[in-house]
This record gives C-alpha cells, sequence and structure tokens, in this order.
C-alpha cells in the first residue's frame, strides 16, 4: 500500500507545473515573437513534433528526472517506434507530447505551438492523439458510436458532422458494423479498435501509441498493429508507438531508444538491431530472428545479422547453407 | 458468471413503447405515478389500472416477467393490506378476536391499496424494460437542461457525465470483483463461512483493492478524456439528437385521455 502512486505521482507533479509555467510562459511568448513566422514555416514543411533538450521530474527533491535532456524531431507521415524498458522513461516522453505532462525545462512544439502554451492545449491535443494501454480505461460510453462521437462533441461539431467523422472513423479501424454494441462485450483488440476509432474522429495528424498492444492477446496485438500501419500508409497519420515488444518495433521506419530517461540510439530498426551491446545494455531482448543470427556469429559463423524479421532471416540463411554446400 | 449479468433491466423488442422517445416515457411514468395517487375510487381506480395493462401489452414483454418485480414486494403488499384492514372501522363488523375487528370497509381498503401498488410497480417497470440505461440517462440530462437558466449548466452536464461513465464502469467493476474474489480465495480467504461480522470483515480485502484500483481507472480515465480535448460542458455540442415523431404524440394524446377519465370517474362517483 505504501508503493501505491497514481499515475506515478502526476498530481503532485502538475500543482509544481503552474507555478513553473507562469515563470517559463513570459520567456516562451518573447521567443516565440520574434521567431514565431520562421519556425512555422519550417515545421509545416517537415517536422510535426519537435522535442528541444526537454527535461521532466516527477519529484524534483528527488533528483532522478524521468526525461532527461531529450531532443528528437519527429517527421510528418513518419513511422517512429520508441523502445524502452519499464521506467526507463517512454510513457512519459508519450505524455509530454500531446501537453498531459508540461516539461520542466526545454520545450515540446506540436506545428510550432508549444505545449506550454494553455490557450493552444484544444489544439495540440487535437493534432496529437493518444491511445493507451488499458483498453477499458479509455472507453468513455457504454455504447461504441457514442464514444467514438465523444471527441468531435467536445470540439463542437454538429451532430451531423460528428455523425460523417464517427462513421469515417469506425469503418477506418473495421468497427463499423459494432457500432450499436456495448464496449464491454467486445474483445481486447475490438475495444482497443475503438479506442483508436475515438482518436481518429477528431482527425489528428499524428497518434502516439503508449503501449496500446502490451494488454492484448496476440490476435488483438496483430490487429492493432494492421490497423496502425494502415494508418500510417493509407491515410498519412504520423505514428509513434511506444512500445517494449522488439517485433513491433521492427515494423517501425524508425527507432528511438530510452534508457534511464535518455535517447540512446536512433535510426532504422536494421541499424539498432545490429548492435547487439546498445540493445542488451539498455535491457532489452532482440527480435527472435536477430538473437538468432547473433548467436551464430558469435558462435564464429560469419553472417549478416541485420535481419529484423522471420522471412529476411530465413534468407540470409538459406544463402548461408547453400554457400557451406558448396563448400 | 457475474460478468454476464446485465444491468439495468432492459429486455430489447421491437414494439412502439421501446421505440417512444426517453424523455416522454420518463416524463409520462411520473405523470401516471401521481394519477394513480389521485385516483381514489374503485371505479377510476380499475380504470387506470386497465390502462396499465393496456401499456404492458404494448410493450410486447410478457406478463410473467413483468410480475417477477411483484414477487419483490409481497410482504410490503401483505403489511400495508394487513394495516389498512386492521385499522379502518365502518361497514359491517366481519371477523372479531379480541381487540382485532375486522370491517368491510376494512377489506376494501386493503384490496384497494393492493391494486394502487400494484400499478404503480408495474408501470415503473414499463420504463426500465424498454428503456436502456443510456436512454435514461440523456433523457435525465434533457429534462433537467431548464436548470441551465439558473447558472446550473455545468452542474447538469456534470451529472450526466457522472451517470455515463458510472453505467459504463459497472460491469467491468463487476469482473472486477470477480477476478479480486478468485485471487483472495486462492490465498485461502473464505467468503461463505462463519457468522455475520466475520462475512463482513471477508468482505474487506476484497473492497479495498477495488477501491485502490478504481481510483487508478480514474485517473487513467481522466488522462484519455483530457487527450480526447474534453473541456466540461464548454463548447460541447451531442451527437445524439432528440425528437419528438408521430408516435410520440400521439402516446401523448392517449396518456391525457386517460388522465382526464380518471379524475372524471372520480369526480362522478
Amino acid at each position: 500500500m505504501a508503493t501505491l502512486q497514481f499515475g506515478k505521482g502526476i498530481i503532485l507533479k502538475k500543482s509544481n507545473n503552474t507555478i513553473n509555467n507562469s515563470n517559463n510562459n513570459c520567456n516562451n511568448n518573447c521567443n516565440n515573437c520574434n521567431n514565431n513566422g520562421k519556425s512555422t514555416k519550417e515545421n509545416n514543411s517537415q517536422n510535426i513534433i519537435e522535442i528541444k533538450n526537454v527535461s521532466f521530474y516527477y519529484n524534483e527533491t528527488e533528483g532522478l528526472p524521468a526525461v532527461d535532456n531529450v531532443s528528437l524531431n519527429i517527421k510528418r507521415g513518419e513511422f517512429l517506434a520508441v523502445l524502452g524498458h519499464n521506467g526507463s522513461g517512454k510513457s512519459t516522453l508519450a505524455k509530454l507530447l500531446n501537453g498531459l505532462l508540461v516539461p520542466d525545462s526545454g520545450e515540446v512544439l506540436v506545428n510550432g505551438l508549444s505545449t506550454k502554451d494553455e490557450s493552444q492545449s484544444i489544439n495540440i491535443k487535437k493534432t496529437v492523439g493518444m491511445v493507451f494501454q488499458n483498453p477499458d480505461n479509455q472507453i468513455i460510453a457504454s455504447i461504441v458510436e457514442e464514444d467514438v462521437a465523444f471527441g468531435p462533441e467536445n470540439l463542437g461539431f454538429t451532430p451531423k458532422e460528428s455523425r460523417e467523422r464517427v462513421e469515417s472513423a469506425l469503418k477506418a479501424v473495421n468497427m463499423w458494423e459494432f457500432r450499436n454494441k456495448a464496449p464491454h462485450k467486445l474483445s481486447g483488440g475490438q475495444k482497443q479498435r475503438v479506442a483508436i476509432a475515438g482518436v481518429l474522429a477528431m482527425q489528428p495528424e499524428c497518434i502516439v501509441f503508449d503501449e496500446s498492444t502490451a494488454m492484448l492477446d496476440p490476435k488483438g496485438r496483430k490487429e492493432v498493429m494492421d490497423t496502425l500501419l494502415n494508418l500510417n500508409k493509407n491515410n498519412n497519420i504520423t505514428i509513434i508507438l511506444i512500445t517494449h515488444f522488439m517485433e513491433e518495433a521492427a515494423r517501425a521506419k524508425k527507432i528511438a531508444v530510452m534508457n534511464n530517461g535518455k535517447i540512446s540510439a536512433a535510426g532504422t530498426p536494421k541499424n539498432i538491431f545490429s548492435d547487439y551491446k546498445l540493445i542488451t545494455d539498455t535491457g532489452l531482448a532482440l527480435p527472435q530472428p536477430t538473437e538468432l543470427l547473433h548467436t551464430l556469429k558469435e558462435k564464429g559463423i560469419n553472417v549478416d545479422v541485420s535481419a529484423v524479421n522471420t522471412t529476411d532471416c530465413i534468407e540470409v540463411l538459406s544463402k548461408l547453407l547453400l554457400k557451406e554446400k558448396e563448400a | 458468471m457475474i460478468k454476464d449479468v446485465s444491468f439495468g433491466q432492459y429486455i430489447s423488442k421491437n414494439s412502439l413503447i421501446h421505440k417512444l422517445d426517453p424523455r416522454l416515457k420518463l416524463f409520462l411514468l411520473i405523470a401516471y405515478i401521481i394519477f394513480i395517487f389521485l385516483a381514489s375510487n374503485a371505479y377510476s381506480l380499475l380504470f387506470i389500472t386497465a390502462a396499465t395493462f393496456f401499456i404492458l401489452f404494448l410493450s410486447k414483454i410478457s406478463l410473467k416477467t413483468y410480475f417477477k418485480n411483484i414477487r419483490m414486494i409481497i410482504p410490503i403488499i401483505i403489511f400495508t393490506s394487513l394495516l389498512n384492514a386492521l385499522y379502518s372501522g365502518g361497514g359491517t363488523l366481519l371477523f372479531s378476536y379480541g381487540f382485532i375487528k375486522i370491517y368491510t370497509s376494512g377489506i376494501y381498503r386493503a384490496c384497494f391499496m393492493t391494486v394502487r401498488i400494484i400499478s404503480l410497480i408495474l408501470i415503473s417497470s414499463v420504463l426500465s424494460y424498454t428503456t436502456t440505461p443510456t436512454d435514461l440517462t440523456d433523457a435525465i440530462e434533457s429534462l433537467l437542461s431548464p436548470l441551465k437558466y439558473l447558472g446550473l449548466k455545468n452542474a447538469v452536464h456534470t451529472m450526466a457525465m457522472m451517470m455515463t461513465i458510472a453505467l459504463r464502469f459497472i460491469p467491468a467493476l463487476i469482473e472486477e470483483t470477480d477476478k479480486i474474489m478468485s485471487s483472495q480465495k486462492a490465498r485461502g480467504a473464505s467468503m461463505e463461512s462463519g457468522g455475520l461480522i466475520k462475512r463482513i470483515k471477508a468482505l474487506l480485502p476484497i473492497l479495498i483493492p477495488l477501491l485502490i484500483s478504481s481510483i487508478r481507472r480514474s485517473y487513467e480515465l481522466a488522462e484519455a478524456m483530457e487527450s480526447r480535448c474534453y473541456n466540461g460542458a464548454e463548447g460541447r455540442v451531442r451527437m445524439k439528437e432528440m425528437h419528438f415523431i408521430n408516435k410520440d404524440y400521439f402516446s401523448f394524446a392517449f396518456s391525457i385521455v386517460v388522465f382526464s377519465v380518471t379524475i372524471i370517474l372520480n369526480i362522478l362517483f
């Protein structure tokens, strides 16, 4: 009971922030005046989210930051996976992206708007949607379509517009035929797809998945991953996938590895997974195919270790076997 | 399995009563309750009871289902009947034993009260059997909405939102209770044995984890709501619109006729 912390002590944190905020806001506003025009132009062309030297403390007196001086640019339409073991600060980073948490130092810019600016809060949350870990705790209404309508309703759309958004969102995640069902009668994967639809109905440019597959069975995980890849490819939505499943991260275009609140490496899946030491040092496990290749290499077999999925791995191994035969 | 127990008593049927606007149903239910109390003689009471049975018939739900609800209040019916039978004097004496004296008027009053209570229960069941909890919440929100002119807009909205969330989380919490009970049983807790005090004590290890997890849940839910641009009643527009259609006007007119006839019968006899 003594270890009970609600959301890792965020409640406590928020009150501190408001004090910090008022100070920081003054500086920010001045900064904004100077380079507002310039920076928004740049942002519109390339980066949807810019993280600049961001640090965040849950408890300043205890010293250790949850996110420690992180800088990262996320490009429009990108599919980025953030990897890290428990407590590496990846979930905190996720919450910093849409202003649920405000950085203690540095700043997060979404489409050039700082998350510190309270007046832009709705705009930022509309742009960067969030899908959380537990599907049960993010569905608000007891009928699927009413839950999906929650976002558009908050944004003040007319009933007709809301209805259209709900329809297209539910169709995008293949849940349209479930629109009149009660959420508690759905499977985990289906619930999580409803949650995705709820975010989609706000028509965001970017969706952050904060370990959204962690509580699902393999089937549900596949459903969510397929939906997510589809959204990235067909709807051109920027995807940020926070996860500790290597197989999922391997499907991203880019991976950032987090350790002790810092980004310890960033690059394509092939680059990241060929660095065996980096992965084991951060307390992660390689995807099984890559693990196999690394083990072979350790045993003295000269093999290319960059394969990150089963098909690539089979290809590498069959080539190797053919070579052996010839020799 | 506890999970399958449906909350509320909604029974899905395709009937006129099911399709009525929930606001109208709620309003008419209150009106029927008032007029059942207003019916002061046998004729008017029998008339409004007949109208109630007609409504039951329209709802396409079997009488057996309705009478299940009455079974639970049989003790109340017996108690009120006895009180009425014993304490009203008048008419001819039917039975006497020591201080107990039963008159004809007492029997009449007992029957009258019984019919009144049964009609009240039946008409109330119509609402709960034919309206989903969600619809009911919407109806309450909408009927309370005039309060916003008293500066209570946020209060009305908050109430409605709380009801919506409560309805949504009842099945989740039932499921969770089930899990906690199983895991406490696995640790050797016994919940079915012992006296009353012991059993109440055995509930504590279930209630405390349930409470803690509910708080954690509510925290996560708050973050999810915030992420979906929730800002209270401010600028919020509901997607679901409620309109009165012909059926509603017809039912309203029908009820007005029932109420008028009840009053006329009251005056005539």
